[in-house]
């Protein structure tokens, strides 16, 4: 398994309020991961510009962070998404907005194209700050898919990484896997035993992956496991929200298709409404 | 789980008191049968024929235990429109088709239509029901028949009905009137009176047979013809030869109409509706605690309801007051329904000349005392205790029902609802951009608590309550459940009462229902309304003290007990009694106790029965907690009631060597050789020597009380120094 995922870390530069914010999150990530930090732009190259970034960046000399500034003109989606090819970015940084008023956070319309359609692992932030905010809670996802193995071996990296202290694999069941319907007691019984069976296959499916994951990823570290019977993708952000995660890593959509977005499913629950910080890996 | 019984010997073994109270329940579907039908401009005959194939097809078909099926006042309203607009002919062809649509609820497994609706909305519809039926039959019972195009103007005239009655001359129609004022009293004073000789008829029987008894004696008493007027009574009974030759052969080529389609629709959905609302209601009060199959009993009323429209009856659905009356007789299962159908049917073979004898006037009366039931100012008052935009919301639907019809009278309600949830949240978007949502996540908590834990996003109203009740249904209802609301910026009044039923059913059957996350709700402004009052906080203590209450005050003072008038809703501690478990406990108050609280006593209001059927009761009683725990029973003075029961199936455990004691005490129990074991020489003796009361254990405390009244002062002190001394001589066994 790679422990390295992230070797460059890329961010959309855009001159706004939030900007040092983002900035200041992408470039401390890039000091725990040892990666490279890519800053796109989309506009004219400019020197101005530069010297504004050069300023914010100051204080990560110290920690001998590597950065590249890119400067490219076209539509911000293309411009991004093109970029992060050309400079083999693995992990593209992107702000989601909040609703006004209520404490409500999701994806705007450029970052959403985006995560649709990039290709290599997205991670959305609801509110960038200066200064660091500990990540204490990390809430994965343990679908029964092949890249979910890999996305909960990622999920201790970070966790390592950020000395996260806890993390619970949340496993999704649909309704649809309970094959009787509830009707009285008799098939309320059923039901339940049918649901008790599938908690302690998923629970063992999970603690199998967990045992292939080195010791020293998983030392020191609270792990629950927390299935759920519900709608895929919505329940997780909902548990995320409740349990107050400070991280959400999710595996990246199969594809997506016109009729995805029209009859929302799996992750654009998630993108309509952010629970926290989502880490959706490719 | 408990371990599968042997079913049939259960069956056999409970099937006495099935038929017993398969019995009672006959007594007041005749009559109700009969009026409903005359109510909707049927033939009378059209009721009992509903009410026999409904207890057939659901009692073997059904999904729930100890419902009861038949003609419901809920249609009247609109069969009323249907015949008189359709004919009667095509009037059984919509019932046939409107049959066919509640199947297919129940093959789509529908069930769940009902929480479609505000329950405001629904208030409102019945009560525009109720005034319907109320006005309609009210000058009949006056022996004052008139024809007027609208329903409204029925209502109008009553007063005038009222006028004419008292002013007339024509002694058939006195006496015809009189049928009816007398009948109407006994409705209304019949729940008043607790005699068990007087309640083992249920009151529209005893209107039957005084009115029956009352023409015989002028028949052959005084050799008289009746004196009340030929118009005004019953006519058109036909014999059973007559009901089978008078099958009508359903006439289907006048089906292609709108009106016709929406008399169908309006009595789909109102069948639908009052079914699954009944079905609610009985489940809390079945002592088994089971859970009704509701989509299979909307399939088994629909086609109860095809087979009624093909033989000339109405529609069939779950009835609410007959199936509290089935409850409270010792039903324990469908056969009970399915023998109220062989007595209507043997009724009608043994008793169809009899039945011509019923005045009209008398028979509309139960009607009347229905409609006011369903209409009644406390169905008002309730719900403007909830809120005040709740009462807007049941007047518009009882304006629209009344003066335009029952669904756009719901739709109306609907409307009208939405428009008031806007305007609380000052938000459109918030409903708009949520309602599609998934809104609802369920998990089970791991480590020690193992207790559900049920998190609403958004608004929760009756939009999307279904998404929410779909969890809820998948909880047993022994587990612990916690409802979350912090994140729901809006919960409407539908869903906190279905909150509150949860709540209840929770506490019966031996689990937690917590709602959370609402107090930060009242800190917000913009923030709902009747939420506070449907939680259960305690009333504000009322300064002005009764007599009865500073009497207790000052013996509490005497005899250094603590005393406290307040209502409290905490009852769940009475749940666990036999006594109390086909009742529903409103709650407790002037609750006096010891100062180590073990032995306490309060007034208990309860309910008995629902709707028309419906008794409060107040009783004083007495609540003994015990260090060990005795075997559970119950036992009572011997007497004719307990005759009567022990013919249908209880038994009276008998303690050796007490021949005393067995004679004058009804002992019964579960347990018998614990509990001949626990009545020992010094317990049977306490209880041959001390005055009767009512004893009930549930293994770890007595329930001891006298009347199905409040007491005195001089029987609560009575009561209270049986109950130490009781609890005296059980701590020395």
């Amino acid at each position: 398994m790679s422990l390295k995922p992230f070797k460059s870390i890329g961010i959309g530069v855009a001159y706004s309020p939030n900007l040092k914010a983002n900035i200041f999150e992408a470039a401390r990530l890039c000091v725990f991961f040892g990666s490279k930090l890519f800053l796109i732009h989309v506009g004219e190259k400019s020197e101005d510009k530069i010297a504004m970034l050069k300023v914010i960046l100051k204080s990560f000399e110290k920690d001998n962070l590597e950065y590249e500034v890119v400067f490219k003109t076209g539509k911000p989606v293309d411009v991004i998404l093109s970029t992060t090819e050309e400079k083999k970015i693995d992990l593209l940084i992107l702000g989601a907005v909040q609703r006004e008023r209520f404490l409500k956070y999701y994806v705007g319309s450029i970052a959403r194209k985006i995560t649709r359609q990039a290709k290599c692992s997205v991670l959305l932030l609801i509110k960038p700050s200066v200064e660091r905010l500990p990540c204490e809670h990390i809430v994965v996802n343990g679908l029964k898919d092949p890249k979910t193995e890999q996305t909960i071996k990622v999920a201790f990296y970070v966790a390592k990484k950020l000395k996260s202290e806890k993390i619970t694999i949340v496993e999704e069941i649909k309704q649809d896997q309970i094959s009787v319907k509830v009707d009285d007691d008799k098939s309320l019984r059923r039901a339940n035993i049918i649901k008790e069976r599938i908690r302690l296959r998923e629970n063992s499916r999970i603690n199998e992956i967990i045992s292939h994951i080195p010791d020293a990823y998983t030392k020191n570290k609270t792990i629950k496991l927390q299935p759920i019977f519900g709608k895929k993708g919505y329940s997780i952000g909902h548990y995320a929200q409740i349990s107050r995660a400070d991280l959400l890593v999710m595996n990246a959509p199969i594809k997506m298709t016109f009729w995805d977005r029209l009859f929302p499913h799996d992750i654009e629950h998630i993108l309509t409404e952010l629970p926290t910080d989502v880490l959706i890996l490719q | 789980m408990s371990p599968k019984k042997n079913n049939i010997k259960d069956f056999l073994k409970d099937l006495p008191k099935n038929i017993f109270s398969g019995f009672v329940v006959s007594l007041i579907a005749l009559p109700l049968g009969l009026g409903l039908a005359m109510a909707s401009d049927a033939p009378p005959i059209a009721g009992i024929i509903a009410a026999i194939i409904g207890g057939i097809v659901v009692s073997i078909l059904g999904g729930s235990h100890v419902t009861i099926a038949g003609p419901g006042n809920g249609l009247v309203g609109v069969l009323l429109i249907a015949i008189s607009t359709l004919g009667l002919e095509n009037a059984y062809v919509a019932i046939i088709f409107s049959g066919v649509l509640l199947m297919a609820l129940g093959f789509f497994r529908m069930g769940t239509l009902a929480d479609f609706f505000p329950s405001s909305a629904i208030q409102g519809m019945l009560a525009a029901i109720g005034l319907i039926i109320l006005g309609k039959q009210f000058h009949i019972m006056l022996a004052h028949k008139i024809k007027r195009e609208d329903t409204v103007d029925y209502l109008f005239e009553i007063p005038y009905s009222i006028n004419d009655a008292i002013h007339y001359e024509n002694k058939g129609l006195i006496f015809a009137a009189l049928a009816g004022v007398i009948s109407l009293a006994i409705m209304l004073f019949y729940s008043k009176i607790r005699n068990k000789y007087l309640q083992l008829i249920p009151a529209p029987m005893w209107i039957v047979l005084l009115s029956i008894g009352f023409s015989y004696y002028f028949e052959f008493g005084l050799h008289e013809p009746n004196p009340i007027a030929k118009e005004y009574m019953i006519s058109g009974i036909p014999s059973i030869q007559n009901i089978i030759a008078d099958i009508p052969t359903p006439n289907f080529s006048s089906i292609w109409s709108l009106s016709f389609w929406g008399s169908v629709l309006a009595l789909t959905l109102i069948s639908g509706i009052e079914s699954l609302l009944s079905i609610k209601a009985v489940d809390k009060l079945d002592p088994e605690k089971r859970r009704s199959n509701v989509n299979k009993d909307l399939k088994a009323l629909g086609l109860a309801t095809v087979g009624s429209g093909f033989l000339g009856g109405l529609n069939v659905v779950t009835v609410i007051a007959r199936s509290s009356v089935n409850v409270n007789n010792g039903a324990s299962n469908r056969s009970s329904n399915f023998f109220h159908a062989v007595f209507l049917i043997l009724f009608v073979v043994l008793f169809s000349t009899q039945l011509t004898r019923i005045p009209l006037p008398a028979l509309m009366a139960i009607l009347v005392y229905t409609g006011y039931k369903l209409a009644s100012p406390s169905v008002i008052t309730k719900i403007f205790s909830i809120g005040k935009e709740q009462l807007i919301i049941f007047f518009i639907t009882l304006i629209v029902t009344l003066k335009i019809g029952l669904i756009t009278g719901i739709i109306a309600g609907v409307i009208a609802t939405l428009i008031i949830h806007f305007i609380i949240n000052k938000s459109v978007a918030l409903f708009f951009r949520n309602v599609l949502k998934p809104n609802v996540l369920m998990f089970k908590e791991t480590g020690s608590e193992n207790n559900f834990y049920v998190s609403v996003k958004h608004f929760c109203s009756f939009l999307n309550y279904y998404k929410l009740k779909k969890q809820l249904d998948a909880v047993p209802e022994d587990e612990d459940v916690i409802v979350d609301f912090s994140m729901c910026e809006f919960v409407d009044h539908t869903v906190m009462e279905n909150m509150h039923s949860y709540q209840e059913l929770f506490n019966k059957r031996g689990g937690h229902f917590d709602v959370i996350g609402l107090d930060m709700h009242d800190s917000n402004s913009k923030h709902p309304f009747a939420l506070r009052r449907m939680l259960p906080v305690p009333r504000i203590i009322k300064n002005s003290l009764t007599r009865r209450q500073s009497n207790m005050e000052a013996l509490a003072k005497d005899y250094l007990f603590n005393y406290s008038p307040k209502k409290e809703k905490e009852v769940s501690f009475l749940n666990h009694f036999q006594f109390f478990s086909t009742k529903h406990i409103n709650h407790i108050y002037n609750k006096l106790s010891l100062k180590e609280s073990t032995v306490c006593m309060f007034d208990v209001e309860f309910s008995e029965g629902e709707f028309i059927a419906k008794e409060v009761v107040r009783s004083t009683m007495l609540y003994i907690e015990l260090n060990d725990s005795i075997p559970e029973f119950t036992l009572d003075k011997e007497g004719f009631l307990e005759k009567v029961s022990a013919f249908a199936g209880f038994k009276d455990i008998d303690i050796e060597n007490h021949d005393d004691f067995s004679d004058r005490f009804y002992l019964q129990g579960e347990n018998k050789t614990e509990i001949s074991k626990f009545f020992n020489d010094d317990v049977t003796h306490f209880f041959e020597s001390n005055p009767y009361y009512h004893v009930e254990s549930n293994g770890k405390a007595l329930l001891v009380f006298g009347k199905e009244r409040l007491a005195s002062l001089k029987e609560i002190k009575a009561l209270f120094d049986f109950g130490k001394r009781l609890k005296e001589v059980i701590a020395s066994v």
